[in-house]
């Protein structure tokens, strides 16, 4: 079996997908179901008084997905930790998608903040799957300080602009000794393929598939492409050559001298 | 007693427990988590934590997130 493992937690599925920005809970049901994702992430928000629709962790853990909860929104270190102990006094378990944002326009990480985050939460027992840049020190740095794996963004988080540097990617693949999973920008399935044709050894993504005309249909497309991106992966592709190279032997055709 | 919680003001009976809050605003049962002052207060604690006048709650729960 070609298993993912992070941490103690073993996946048959690499596709990871966000709970966010659906239309309802039940086209969140069914995306996430379609996607055949194992791990969902989820944000830590305070209950609205007035509401109280506590609905999406309860079903959740009654599916036994395996939640991922998440720090975003988190823009300091300090929020960000009081974030994460939240997460883990509700579920009991030390998983979690560490995110320290930079700036609201961007969304992207604010590293040195990230690898001050990811120090303190891996001391405290949580298993630190960090946000981070394309950048091959900082998933190198998040390594060493012990983190389960790194998610570089390929694209920043919404934009659907795909694998942007897939050199920085692959130079963090090359020299990686954790799980990489690109997290954010993936913007539709040949995206996620080209993610895991690299090496990846996952994607995890939210917008690609809440935005989408139909998200179900989306999510779909994504488990594939997640599939046959790795499937092509271990497969190993051929070179790339500038010339052709005949498919059908050249000799014997009729008509020929010999 | 005057309390805080998710940043609006909240009266409760002098005395009550994170439990009682939490059953006070239709709570009891969801899946929550509780900091009172910065500091986390144990699932198993809620009903023998005494709340104090002026507490600062943050009551919170999972929502759609990616």
């Amino acid at each position: 079996m070609d298993e993912l493992r992070i941490g103690d937690i073993t996946l048959a599925s690499r596709l990871f997908v966000g709970t966010g920005k659906y239309r309802d809970m039940e086209q969140t049901r069914a995306a996430i179901e379609a996607s055949g994702a194992q791990v969902v992430t989820v944000a830590v928000r305070r209950v609205d008084l007035a509401k109280k629709d506590a609905e999406l962790g309860r079903y959740l853990i009654e599916k036994k997905y395996t939640i991922l909860p998440n720090t975003a929104g988190c823009f300091d270190v300090e929020t960000t930790l009081r974030t994460a102990r939240l997460a883990r006094e509700m579920l009991g378990t030390p998983l979690l998608k560490l995110e320290v944002l930079g700036d609201e326009e961007t969304l992207f990480p604010d590293v040195p903040a990230t690898l001050e985050a990811a120090k303190i939460l891996v001391k405290e027992g949580f298993v630190v799957l960090p946000y981070t840049t394309d950048d091959p020190i900082t998933a190198r740095k998040l390594e060493d300080l012990g983190c389960a794996a790194v998610m570089p963004l390929a694209a920043p988080i919404g934009s659907g602009l795909g694998i942007r540097n897939p050199y920085n990617l692959e130079i963090i693949l090359t020299r990686a000794k954790v799980p990489v999973i690109v997290d954010a920008g993936v913007g539709t399935a040949s995206d996620a393929a080209i993610a895991m044709e690299m090496g990846c050894h996952g994607v995890l993504m939210n917008t690609a598939i809440a935005g989408a005309k139909d998200p179900v249909l989306m999510a779909s497309a994504m488990r594939k492409a997640v599939e046959a991106g790795r499937e092509a992966y271990r497969a190993g592709r051929i070179p790339r050559k500038l010339f052709a190279t005949a498919s059908s032997p050249l000799a014997g055709v009729i008509g020929s001298k010999q | 007693m005057q309390l805080e919680v998710n940043g609006e003001p909240k009266e409760i009976e002098a005395g009550a427990t994170v439990r009682a809050l939490l059953t006070s605003i239709g709570l009891g049962e969801t899946l929550v988590a509780v900091e009172r002052n910065g500091i986390i207060v144990p699932r198993k604690d809620h009903a023998t934590t005494p709340l104090a006048d002026g507490d600062r709650l943050e009551v919170v729960h999972f929502v759609g997130g990616g």
